[in-house]
């Protein structure tokens, strides 16, 4: 049999060539070879799990950033973008910059001064070990799924693109990020972060140009959109390309959100949570070498964190103005991945949102380009994957075994233990896989699972840093209750869907909405819990909460520098631009 | 950087956009004498020929600029 058919077993969208091969194949033997040079510098716990404390700024701030750019990240949200329009944007603008910016300047001290190796680690030095036990099991949960879905995404491109068959593409990335990860630990992780951080421009920002040139720039595009959802009848067509003005009302917009939603939901819980108390990200952080280098590295993150739009967003745009069916002509509508995934689906030729950018991609890109634009997805899924199994590998390593189970393990063994999870990391993250594959949307997936565990985390972790009052069973208690009450509002609507106008307060409400809103809310729980309880128990003396609260911390004076190499004067320039480009697309 | 040794990421960033530009470059320069049959959207514009060439440029000012011999000089002049 030609061994190729066992791989095959779905219609192409395009044919990879001689050198689209050799670009693909050039990369997993450069990323493999990366493992292998770093494997001797992964000799101790803080060299693997933390990559020694030395990464420079920019390395901790590109990879800070690309833990988050995955191909889950790329496809997700051009998909989301195809489907909710411009209002996707939200994401890397309210949905980042802040809290980034929030992360270097305020809580970057707090994390750097205690030396924690995880965030899990913060709030058992700050509440306990119970507070400590609730973050490390869901965020270690959190992280497989995670992988699981960047693994998910990397099969979607295969099939679509190659016609790959799923347990293949799985295989082939899983084993390539067990051996790397398992090998250098989160240098290593490090380095193929940056690496695919120039790979995903290299590879996605032809979309964007040349895509722009077919629609006649800017305007062309917004003109062809609004003729194209008209004709589909669409509601609100006008809304697709305007950031805020359509988020007066609930039905004013393809989301089904308002103001409300996106400033606090998404800008004040999900965002914050995520980008300043998910261990993913803030573990890059943790690796830089001084103080400075840590509050500089998240602003150097947001600064290329606000053009992200330009690959993500606007391919995703750009299939609502000119993807056409091939065979017929017409206006081609994109569908939910379930529905596209169906037998029914398969049989007309459906595509899911997701498939927007390889889409694209296959649109623009020939020989060489194309083989640039696959390798960089597959970078970017490795990498997401990657990163949420060395972050699930520390948090396992010193906050769930070095706590609950072995609290004398040696270095060393925790070095062994590291590469042996970070295998059954994988392992389990192949099992998740398949749960992706029943979601309508995959970062509608995502972001469920972000109101779950990141919003209410958020709101300990701030209450932890700024409120010695706070106690170890007020933690706990409003961990657990944020927590629980997310993962209930989620399971009232499902068996509810009359429930969303209660949860999301409307019932124009559409997935993303209901899950900004569902945050919110867990984070309000988390909080009001928390300082009930707390005022209900006796707090910690003031002595132990040195370098872990607000007013209690020495802050140490960072070296006299340049306004150009001050963290303060970066962070100012990217507060700017954030604001004038909310102006510009309004 | 410190971090990997005497190689850089940037200089294993270097290897990978120089390779993968000059591949783009050669098969964009291949593909102007030899018009492919099946053409993608706006084809005429040559992007392989000058995104290629704007990798390798690239790919060859970070190989470059931090190559093993430079970052070893460098390190010996630190105190």
């Amino acid at each position: 049999m030609n061994l190729a058919l066992l791989f095959l077993n779905t219609p192409t969208l395009v044919h990879l060539s001689a050198v689209d091969l050799v670009i693909i194949v050039f990369y997993f033997a450069l990323v493999l070879g990366i493992g292998l040079y770093l494997k001797g510098q992964a000799n101790t716990g803080e060299d693997f799990f933390m990559a020694g404390r030395e990464m420079t700024a920019w390395v901790a701030g590109l990879a800070f950033l690309s833990a988050n750019l995955g191909s889950l990240e790329l496809m997700g949200w051009a998909g989301n973008s195809y489907r909710y329009g411009i209002l996707a944007a939200h994401w890397y603008w309210i949905g980042a910059i802040p809290a980034m910016l929030f992360l270097a300047l305020v809580m970057m001290p707090f994390y750097h001064i205690c030396k924690t190796h995880s965030v899990p680690g913060y709030l058992k030095l700050r509440f306990g070990e119970g507070a400590q036990a609730i973050s490390s099991i869901s965020f270690a949960f959190m992280t497989v799924l995670m992988s699981g879905i960047n693994m998910y995404a990397m099969a979607v491109v295969m099939r679509v693109v190659l016609g790959w068959d799923l347990n293949f593409s799985i295989i082939v990335s899983s084993l390539t990020v067990a051996a790397y990860v398992a090998l250098g630990g989160l240098r290593s992780a490090i380095f193929n972060e940056v690496l695919q951080f120039f790979l995903i421009w290299a590879g996605a920002l032809l979309i964007p140009i040349l895509g722009l040139i077919e629609a006649g720039g800017w305007s062309g595009l917004q003109a062809k959109i609004l003729q194209n959802l008209t004709e589909l009848n669409v509601p609100n067509p006008g809304s697709y390309t305007h950031l805020w003005s359509t988020l007066g009302n609930f039905n004013a917009n393809p989301m089904g959100i308002n103001w409300v939603g996106i400033v606090f939901g998404l800008g004040a819980v999900i965002s914050m949570g995520y980008w300043t108390t998910d261990f993913l990200v803030v573990q890059r952080v943790l690796s830089a070498k001084d103080l400075r280098s840590a509050e500089l590295a998240p602003i150097i993150g947001a600064g290329f964190k606000m053009l992200v739009p330009l690959i993500v967003i606007l391919p995703g745009l750009l299939g609502l103005a000119l993807l056409r069916d091939p065979r017929s002509g017409e206006l081609l509508r994109l569908v939910p991945a379930n529905l596209a995934w169906s037998d029914l689906g398969q049989a007309q030729g459906l595509h899911g949102y997701d498939e927007v950018l390889p889409l694209m991609l296959a649109r623009y890109c020939g020989p060489g380009l194309l083989g640039l634009g696959i390798t960089a997805l597959i970078a970017g899924f490795m990498s997401g994957m990657a990163g949420n199994v060395s972050a699930f590998t520390t948090v396992w390593t010193y906050d769930i075994y070095g706590t609950l189970i072995n609290k004398n393990a040696s270095d060393d063994t925790k070095v062994k233990m590291g590469r042996w999870v970070t295998v059954v990391g994988v392992i389990i993250s192949i099992v998740t896989a398949y749960f992706a594959k029943s979601m309508p949307s995959i970062m509608d997936y995502v972001q469920a699972l972000f109101s779950f565990f990141i919003a209410p985390l958020f709101g300990t972790v701030i209450l932890g840093m700024l409120w010695k009052r706070a106690t170890p069973a007020g933690g706990w208690a409003g961990l657990l209750a944020g927590t629980l009450s997310s993962v209930g509002m989620y399971v009232w609507v499902k068996i509810d869907p009359n429930a969303v106008r209660y949860v999301a307060l409307s019932m124009d409400a559409q997935d993303q909405a209901q899950n900004m809103f569902r945050a919110l809310w867990c984070c309000l729980i988390c909080v009001i819990v928390t300082v009930v309880v707390s005022y209900l128990t006796q707090p910690k003396p003031d002595s132990e909460l040195k370098n872990l609260v607000y007013g209690l911390t020495p802050i140490p004076k960072t070296e006299h520098v340049s306004m150009f190499h001050s963290p303060i004067f970066w962070g100012a320039i990217v507060a700017v631009a954030f604001v004038i480009l909310q102006i510009i697309f309004w | 950087m410190k971090s990997g040794g005497h190689l850089s990421i940037w200089f294993f960033t270097g290897i990978c956009l120089g390779v993968n530009g000059l591949l783009i470059f050669a098969r964009g320069l291949y593909e102007i004498a030899n018009p492919p049959l099946h053409q993608v959207v706006l084809y005429d514009l040559h992007a392989n020929v000058w995104w290629g060439g704007f990798l390798l440029i690239a790919g060859l000012f970070f190989s470059l600029r931090f190559s093993p011999a430079r970052e070893r000089a460098r390190m010996a002049e630190k105190p």
